[in-house]
């Protein structure tokens, strides 16, 4: 449940709900928790919330437990771990 | 290019070399108990607990947020779904978790309106989009997910809305450690502590813990060598009879946490007590919603009194989650009671204790 999912912003809008995204996955969250995140911030991402800004090396190691601990997660996260991996692997046979 | 630091935690050799020196720096018979759901499901992935000497025993405690919900608290959810025009929001983990007599899944079968979110801000928006609705949202979970509740009430008195409420059955997690500590029957020596509830509250609400009992605590990642990092800082200090609040990890948990997160939540909430399933009624670990915002407060709202709670029988999820019984040790364990088929609320969650000694050691397997 303290699950946290790390994502990029891409887009701000009106009150600091903000486009980011999760491997390939467009998900809408709310910054009001981190008044510091802007543009391509790496960002926690808990419950459609950004909770805490990371730095990269934090996100890839949290994305890499992540799809490992994959049968563990509750339904939506392990939905969208899915989602992440198949768009991850568009992005290869595109390359 | 230089060598990826990252790839270090992926090092069998390293992880070797760090057991052993765990094993060489123990003195005694020593309890580090890690209070993190997360934490939880990567020791026993990774199989950690059999890699400890044996003088360090490795504990899950009281980390899953919906497994230390009290059923008198779940009970009074699944009350609050059967009033006329409710419609409760939750999430998803919180559906499966039985209360007293009956659970929130067992509800929506029989027809209450009970709808999974994956935010709050997704309840609030029901709310506005649905003025026919009375919707209520659970909000369980600890300083991780408090926040992102207290942000939600905010936004509902913004917008003026009359058919949001929230009930607040949050935990705080470092007074209920104090609980822990003064428990005879646990005698923690040690804690792994939370790392994303700590990138909320920072370090600094743990300390007591060393200078007031001379507990030592690590917050560390949920990579297997930061777990085992921070299992080496705290045997050391152990032995050496030392106690401090150690970041073993620095990645991620600034050192300050996260202060508009805490400062939301502090306009929203105040301290109350709290009753934790196994422990009891813990002071100043809940969190109410304060008078200002009563309109919001579903306790408030409805006039609502569930029966007396009652506890399931032969389910030991309170032992286990003080740290007193070990999954295997509860009678029901692989024994009618699985992931697929729960009897308790630590076999439910799939961050419970039983469900992670279930899926990844052997005991699930017997």
């Amino acid at each position: 449940m303290c699950l946290a999912i790390p994502a990029t912003v891409s887009i701000i809008g009106e009150n600091r709900m903000a486009q980011v995204d999760m491997r390939g996955v467009t998900r809408t969250v709310s910054l009001d928790l981190v008044p510091d995140a802007e543009v391509g911030s790496w960002v926690l991402v808990h419950a459609g919330f950004a909770i805490q800004v990371v730095d990269e090396q934090y996100a890839n190691e949290t994305w890499d437990l992540l799809l490992e601990m994959g049968e563990a997660l509750d339904a939506e996260d392990a939905e969208l771990l899915n989602a992440a991996a198949q768009a991850a692997m568009g992005e290869e046979s595109k390359a | 290019m230089g060598p990826d630091p990252s790839a270090a935690f992926r090092d069998p050799e390293v992880a070797r070399r760090l057991t052993a020196a765990i094993a060489a720096a123990v003195t005694r018979p020593m309890k580090i108990m890690e209070v993190c759901g997360t934490h939880t499901v990567a020791i026993a992935r990774h199989g950690l607990r059999e890699l400890m000497p044996e003088n360090v025993t490795l504990l899950s405690g009281p980390g899953c947020p919906v497994c230390v919900t009290a059923n008198r608290d779940i009970d009074l959810a699944i009350e609050l779904g059967r009033q006329p025009g409710v419609t409760i929001t939750t999430f998803g983990d919180m559906i499966k978790v039985p209360g007293s007599y009956s659970s929130l899944a067992r509800e929506k079968a029989e027809g209450r309106d009970i709808r999974i979110v994956y935010s709050p801000l997704d309840a609030v928006a029901l709310a506005h989009s649905d003025p026919d609705l009375q919707v209520v949202f659970l909000g369980v979970g600890f300083e991780t997910t408090a926040p992102t509740v207290a942000a939600a009430i905010k936004t509902a008195a913004r917008m003026g809305l009359k058919n949001f409420s929230v009930l607040a059955i949050h935990k705080t997690v470092p007074l209920a450690l104090e609980a822990l500590v003064n428990d005879p029957e646990v005698a923690i020596d040690g804690f792994i502590l939370p790392g994303h509830v700590s990138t909320i509250i920072g370090p600094e609400p743990y300390r007591f813990l060393a200078e007031k009992y001379g507990v030592p605590g690590a917050v560390t990642g949920f990579e297997p060598v930061d777990v085992l990092q921070g299992v080496l800082s705290l045997v050391k200090q152990i032995a050496e009879g030392r106690a401090e609040i150690d970041i073993a990890y620095s990645r991620g948990v600034s050192s300050n946490g996260n202060p508009t997160a805490r400062a939301l939540m502090a306009e929203i909430f105040e301290p109350s007590d709290s009753e934790w399933r196994g422990i009891g009624v813990i002071p100043g670990t809940g969190l109410a919603i304060r008078e200002e915002f009563a309109e919001w407060d579903a306790a408030r709202r409805f006039d609502v009194t569930p029966p007396e709670p009652k506890e399931i029988v032969g389910c030991q999820c309170g032992e286990v989650l003080r740290g007193v019984t070990l999954p295997y040790q509860c009678r029901l364990f692989g024994k009618g009671c699985t992931p697929e088929h729960p009897i308790g609320p630590c076999m439910v969650s799939s961050e419970g204790s039983c469900a992670a000694y279930y899926r990844y050691t052997d005991y699930g397997r017997a």
